[in-house]
């Protein structure tokens, strides 16, 4: 029993010291970007920055916040979580009701569900996709970045089955009251399934802010970019012509390095400051929707 | 019956606008995988395209770069598949072992982070922080004697580097599924498992593990219909043109060659083939979901 409890102490500090060092491996880059958006420019050239500022300065926020093309793109990623996010759910909901409904209540369900979820099975794919936004005069818009997407297939999926888990007998309640099916959607089921739409909703705007790839391909201005396909194309493309463009002078003050360092921390911000928030949702709304018993 | 069709009219219209828009959008492409049988001009629309047959796939065959791709593609799927399985659950099994709330709370803060942050964030971080000349992590490695690494830039390291950060940003996250498996294990078969005189080990390896045993075979089935998905968003954030040998996948050639050389034709040959043998592997393991699993979507 002694030497059980001995070894039971030692495997615990392991465990610990193991998980502990694992989840300081997920901060300390953050950290560590972040001091050195903080830091002087010879400091950063020079490697002395670890986890802590060196020479501390706001220099290069002051730098990023003056650049008119990173608060335009801001801007835009602003309108585009909040444009998107409302049509996203809306249509997510409008969708979501009749197909949880049970075959004998609506005859079409099963053709309706297998015509949406066949487009997460199979897609036309790059080329075909550009050519449609193109052809569909969305190209340079801010709806290029929400209309291809407007239907969000897995949320969908997601919030039917929380719709199925409720109980029957509150839609057939209304019903008798007479209840048509847009009143019991709105009034009686939306508001029941607050935490399955809390955890889509900020996965939606999560989604929103994060995506890239399609403002880079769907814009051909550099000026209608969102924020995150604007830092695309300064913090991975290395674009210098448009680190060069103006601002000389609070250019002289910062290094490409700290410059990069701030924009990417700005664009972490709002994620950083929702996602404790988040947490308590999505831990629980993922489950509800993957495991079903 | 006629009264039924009527009252189901709303439901209907509920439908409508998300199944014009989804007709547009994702069934509009389909229609445009026509292209991958034509020379395709922009000009002539595929209307007055000239046929080509299977003349694209059997250009896109002759390509020498085309099966390094494909290659490099189901080799960075497969590794990250089997990490992401791995390494989830044996975390998820040591986080359940530790019993203080607030710590076990921080750690999975701390863990899930980094998946909700884009390829562009995590991108620019990685790219600092593993530069050869000026990244913290060669500096480490200076530090304790080995050797500095170009881990983005040399093509035996750029498939292992893509991986484990691709693990680094999702482990934390894919832990959630498996600690939620574990809490819906019956209490009762540990005690019981106590008396029986089982040790931890034991406990794990008898109780644990076939407790998690079907979540586990649900997710290992349903990760097979990603086999040619090697993840586009990380790779184009991090590759550059030293490193396509080992880096190129089928989506960044896709990319490059239709909308860089604007070589329509080649580019959705390309991505139809990847659609066709995707949608095969999601079909079977969709079905070996539902027969082992009795896993359904909806």
């Amino acid at each position: 029993m002694r030497a059980y409890l001995d070894s039971r102490k030692v495997f615990q500090t392991a465990n610990y010291t193991f998980l502990i060092g694992i989840s300081l491996l997920c901060i300390l880059p953050f950290i560590h970007v972040l001091a050195i958006s903080l830091s002087s420019k010879t400091a950063a050239a020079a490697g002395s920055v670890l986890f802590w500022p060196v020479g501390f300065t706001f220099k290069s926020y002051d730098y990023v916040l003056s650049k008119p093309e990173f608060l335009d793109a801001l801007l835009i990623t602003v309108q585009r979580v909040g444009l998107g996010t409302l049509i996203n759910m809306f249509l997510t909901i409008l969708i979501a009701y009749p197909l949880a409904k049970e075959v004998r209540d609506f005859k079409y369900r099963t053709a309706y569900a297998w015509y949406f979820v066949l487009t997460i099975l199979f897609s036309g794919g790059l080329i075909p996709t550009y050519m449609i936004v193109n052809k569909t005069y969305l190209m340079d818009t801010i709806w290029a970045l929400i209309i291809p997407g407007a239907v969000p297939v897995f949320n969908v999926i997601l919030l039917l089955n929380f719709f199925r888990g409720l109980p029957r007998e509150l839609e057939e309640a209304s019903f008798v009251d007479g209840a048509g099916y847009w009143t019991v959607l709105w009034r009686i089921l939306v508001p029941l399934s607050a935490p399955a739409l809390a955890t889509i909703v900020l996965f939606t705007i999560v989604g929103h802010w994060n995506s890239w790839f399609d403002g880079l391909i769907f814009m051909n201005r550099p000026e209608n970019y969102p924020l995150q396909s604007y830092l695309q194309t300064v913090i991975i493309q290395q674009d210098l012509m448009r680190v060069a463009s103006q601002n000389l002078d609070k250019l002289a003050e910062v290094s490409e390095r700290t410059s990069k360092a701030a924009q990417i921390f700005m664009g972490a911000l709002p994620i950083l400051l929702v996602y404790p928030f988040l947490q308590k949702y999505f831990i629980k709304g993922i489950v509800l929707g993957s495991v079903k018993e | 019956m006629r009264s039924k069709r009527i009252k189901e009219m709303p439901l209907h219209l509920m439908l409508l606008p998300g199944a014009i828009l989804v007709l547009i959008y994702c069934y509009g492409p389909m229609f445009g995988i026509i292209m991958a049988f034509q020379n395709f001009k922009p000009a002539f629309g595929f209307f007055r395209s000239e046929w080509v047959g299977i003349g694209n796939f059997s250009y896109i065959v002759d390509l020498p770069s085309t099966f390094q791709v494909l290659y490099n593609t189901v080799y960075i799927a497969l590794m990250k598949i089997v990490a992401g399985l791995v390494v989830p659950i044996a975390i998820a099994i040591l986080l359940n072992e530790i019993g203080k709330t607030f710590i076990k709370r921080s750690i999975q803060t701390l863990i899930y982070l980094p998946h909700f942050l884009s390829w562009i964030i995590l991108g620019g971080i990685l790219i600092d922080v593993l530069s050869p000349s000026s990244g913290i992590v060669n500096r480490v490695l200076e530090g304790i004697g080995l050797p500095s690494v170009y881990f983005l830039g040399d093509n035996r390291w750029f498939p292992f580097t893509v991986v484990i950060t691709d693990l680094w940003k999702e482990f934390g996250f894919a832990t959630i599924v498996y600690l939620a498996a574990l809490t819906s294990i019956n209490p009762n078969l540990y005690e019981a498992a106590i008396v029986d005189g089982a040790n931890r080990w034991k406990q794990t390896w008898h109780i644990t593990l076939p407790g998690m045993m079907p979540i586990i075979v649900l997710l290992t089935t349903l990760s097979l219909g990603s086999i040619l998905n090697a993840g586009f968003d990380q790779i184009f954030n991090m590759y550059s043109p030293q490193v396509y040998e080992s880096g190129d996948i089928i989506d960044t050639f896709v990319y490059r060659l239709g909308l860089v050389d604007a070589q329509f034709g080649p580019a959705t040959a390309v991505g139809l083939f990847k659609s066709i043998v995707s949608l095969a592997f999601i079909s079977v393991s969709y079905l070996l979901a539902y027969r082992l699993a009795n896993y359904r979507i909806f």
